[in-house]
């Protein structure tokens, strides 16, 4: 089984806080990843040293990904080479309409990868194709991006990049929180769909219903800005149960 | 002697005089009754407009500069200005032009034959711009569409010119107003007949001779009943005019059911970053919706200049006239702009658009000030503003002077102002998508801009975006 993502003793701080404090992880090909973990553990914090998010500064350690080590890249870099994660909080931005911002993305990927890029008719077909599949109303393509959207709407079109854009290592930072049933069976759906031998997953979540439908092959809990307990499904049993101090160090 | 003899003698004097120095291409600076003499003179201009000209010059030598604007620069000498300068001479090829500039016309997409002419550089047959203005002039000729320099309107259509020049933006209205009406260098005039709809943007001639405007334009555009308009000011390629005072006027009049469209971008040189250099821009313009169902469009992308001092403005006097304003204004570096419009209700039932887009970034100064004003017969009047503010970094300001004046009761008033940032989020989730921080900065704008950008007829909005991504090139951080 080969390595996607391998993070190794990673230490980082936002502003002059320290958030992560030695992180340990190795996130596997083809598997799904589910990251848990208390309120203010930093698992978003970890999401976006991955994406280089310019507010997290990565003090020790590395992270190697597809056997390179992109610990120092740009968010863009990172984002060409396959990394995507779907935001806990998308933003909004006037007047950038959604079709137009996700033709730009998709074409700036193709561009990359050598290939050449879709005509506006070709995106298009392509795009009505996947909304439909995901339950979207048509007319949230013709908006600006995430303007006046609803907290479903914009974890399904965090959703709708991700399968346009075809990434090889995704982040899902509470993509169920917010979404009522129906949208989170679709979003689950969506992700199975997309589970392939070459795509990493790594889910973040406080909630086992998505973990029904998706089924993890990993559970890793983060607490303190650590990793405390790796293992199967049956961590999240135990969690259930008894919540996160079981898993506290003595 | 008689006196007529003596003038002569002392006119030629002066023409020698200057003569001398015409070879440098610049009259000597200074100001005074002999300077309008001299311009008057050089142009050929009938006996009337030089009286006019006089007139206006002794007025402005009464009249006080205006400091209410929110700029600040350091007091203008007005005679050490050179007021007349002959057309420059045509370089022999681009390799002649400054580097940069090229660089500049290369990634704002402009043809290399236009980029020659834009540069000044004499252009071969294929894009002679005399055999291209020759051909337009044909074809607006049989439609009896008057298009020409202002200058050959005064000695071609005199009766058009004296009923309409200065019956907008009166030759006394205000200090650079009249400055201009006494030493205005060339411009453009257009007049389009009863029930003409001109059929082509009258843009493309004006630009290939744009280079040769010089500081002091002045332009009257007359849309008679029932017409049809759409002018295109300026172009998106810098211009590095390194002159320190611009001081232009434009005058539109539209009749019964006419429609005026008029399209600036404007980039004169903007100084550099401590604000050195650069052109002052005090320019009135204004138009007049003379008759019913009137309707006068301005939209601007106003990129350049260190002092920006501008206010198109619309007076709504035709019953259901409608006047419309849509304005971009870019502050980068030292940069300071003052600017917004004037909508005067009058008529019945005339409505009015505001829509004000103004982007600050490094240390730029960015103002909106605008007034929106009912007159007691305006019944049923109506405004909607909206002054829109983006910033991009932490040394740049905005400002918002909205003035509402209302004498009518029935008149409705509707005004709205934000003020954003662009956001760390905003940038680094695009970048998170793929998208160049670069690419990602000039999507932000592009879809802030997308309402006013949307007005700008097809071609030139293709360039006013280019022109906004090279402004903004390197300004964030
Ligand atoms: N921008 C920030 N500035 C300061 N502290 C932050 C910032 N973002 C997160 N934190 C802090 O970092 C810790 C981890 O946060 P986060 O990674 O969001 O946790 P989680 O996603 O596990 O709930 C929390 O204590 C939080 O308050
Ligand atoms: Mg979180």
């Amino acid at each position: 089984m080969s390595t996607m993502m391998k993070i190794k003793d990673l230490h980082a701080q936002i502003g002059d806080k320290q958030i992560l404090k030695g992180i340990d992880l190795e996130l596997l090909k083809g598997k799904v990843h589910a990251i848990m973990g208390p309120n203010g553990a930093g698992k978003s914090t970890l999401s976006k040293a991955i994406v280089g998010h310019p507010d997290v500064e990565v003090t020790k350690g590395t992270i190697v990904y597809k056997d390179k080590d992109i610990t120092d890249w740009e968010p863009e870099e990172r984002a060409l080479e396959g990394i995507f994660m779907a935001f806990q909080h998308p933003v909004e931005i006037p007047g950038v309409n959604n079709a137009y911002f996700l033709r730009t993305a998709l074409n700036a990927k193709r561009k990359h990868l050598g290939l050449p890029p879709l005509n506006a008719a070709e995106f298009l077909r392509l795009l009505k194709e996947k909304i439909k599949e995901l339950g979207m109303r048509e007319e949230m393509i013709h908006r600006s991006l995430n303007e006046g959207f609803s907290g479903g709407e914009k974890k399904l079109n965090e959703i709708l990049q991700m399968e346009i854009l075809e990434p090889d290592f995704v982040i899902l930072d509470e993509i169920d929180s917010g979404l009522d049933i129906d949208a989170l069976k679709k979003v689950s759906e969506a992700i199975n769909k997309m589970r392939t031998p070459d795509r990493t997953f790594m889910i973040i979540t406080h909630y086992r219903k998505i973990l029904d439908y998706i089924e993890p092959d990993f559970v890793h809990v983060l607490k303190n800005g650590k990793v405390l307990k790796t293992g199967g499904i049956e961590i999240v049993d135990a969690l259930e149960k008894e919540g996160y101090k079981i898993f506290e160090e003595v | 002697m008689g006196m007529e003899k003596v003038d002569k003698i002392i006119n030629s004097d002066y023409e020698l005089g200057f003569e001398v120095d015409i070879e440098e291409e610049k009259a000597p600076p200074g100001l005074s009754e002999d300077t309008i003499r001299f311009i008057s003179a050089k142009k050929n201009e009938p006996q009337w407009m030089l009286d006019l000209r006089l007139k206006a010059y002794h007025a402005w030598l009464k009249m006080e500069e205006p400091r209410w604007a929110k700029v600040t620069y350091p007091p203008i000498d007005y005679q050490s200005i050179s007021y007349w300068a002959a057309p420059k001479k045509a370089l022999e090829s681009l390799e002649e032009v400054d580097p940069e500039i090229l660089r500049a016309y290369e990634k704002l997409g402009i043809p290399l034959e236009e980029q020659k002419a834009l540069a000044g550089v004499a252009v071969d047959a294929v894009f002679d711009s005399v055999s291209v203005k020759t051909t337009f002039v044909e074809e607006l000729n049989k439609l009896g569409i008057i298009f020409c320099s202002i200058s050959e309107a005064i000695r071609d259509y005199p009766d058009l010119v004296k009923k309409y020049m200065f019956s907008v933006v009166p030759m006394t209205d205000n200090f650079f107003a009249a400055l201009n009406s006494a030493v205005f260098s060339d411009g453009t005039f257009v007049y389009i007949p009863k029930g003409v709809k001109c059929p082509m943007e009258l843009s493309t001639y004006f630009r290939i001779n744009a280079q040769n405007t010089g500081q002091f334009e002045r332009t009257l555009i007359i849309a008679d009943e029932g017409s049809y308009v759409s002018y295109n000011e300026g172009c998106s390629a810098p211009s590095r005019d390194e002159n320190q005072l611009h001081a232009a006027v434009v005058e539109l009049i539209a009749h019964k059911d006419a429609h005026i469209n008029y399209s600036t971008i404007q980039n004169w040189y903007p100084g550099d970053a401590e604000g050195r250099g650069g052109i002052y821009n005090f320019v009135t313009k204004r138009g007049l919706c003379e008759g019913e169902n009137s309707k006068i469009t301005w939209t601007q992308v106003e990129t350049g200049s260190v002092i920006t001092w501008k206010y198109p403005s619309c007076i709504l006097k035709g019953d259901n006239s409608v006047g419309e304003f849509y304005s971009v204004a870019i502050t980068r570096l030292a940069q300071q702009a003052d600017t917004g419009t004037k909508m005067i209700h009058i008529g019945k039932n005339t409505k009015s658009v505001i829509i004000s887009k103004g982007i600050s970034a490094q240390k730029g100064q960015n103002s909106y000030r605008g007034l929106v004003k009912m007159h007691e017969s305006a019944t049923g009047a109506k405004n909607y503003s909206e002054c829109d503010s983006l910033l991009i970094g932490d040394r740049c300001g905005a400002h918002t002077f909205p003035y509402l004046e209302s004498k009518c009761e029935s008149a409705q008033i509707e005004h709205e102002a934000t003020t954003s940032k662009i956001s760390e989020e905003q940038l680094f989730y695009l970048r998170q998508r793929g998208i160049k921080e670069e690419d990602a900065v000039s999507m932000i704008v592009h879809g802030f801009c997308k309402d006013v950008l949307s007005k700008l007829p097809m071609e030139f909005a293709v360039e006013a975006k280019a022109l906004l991504d090279l402004t903004l090139e390197g300004s964030v951080g």
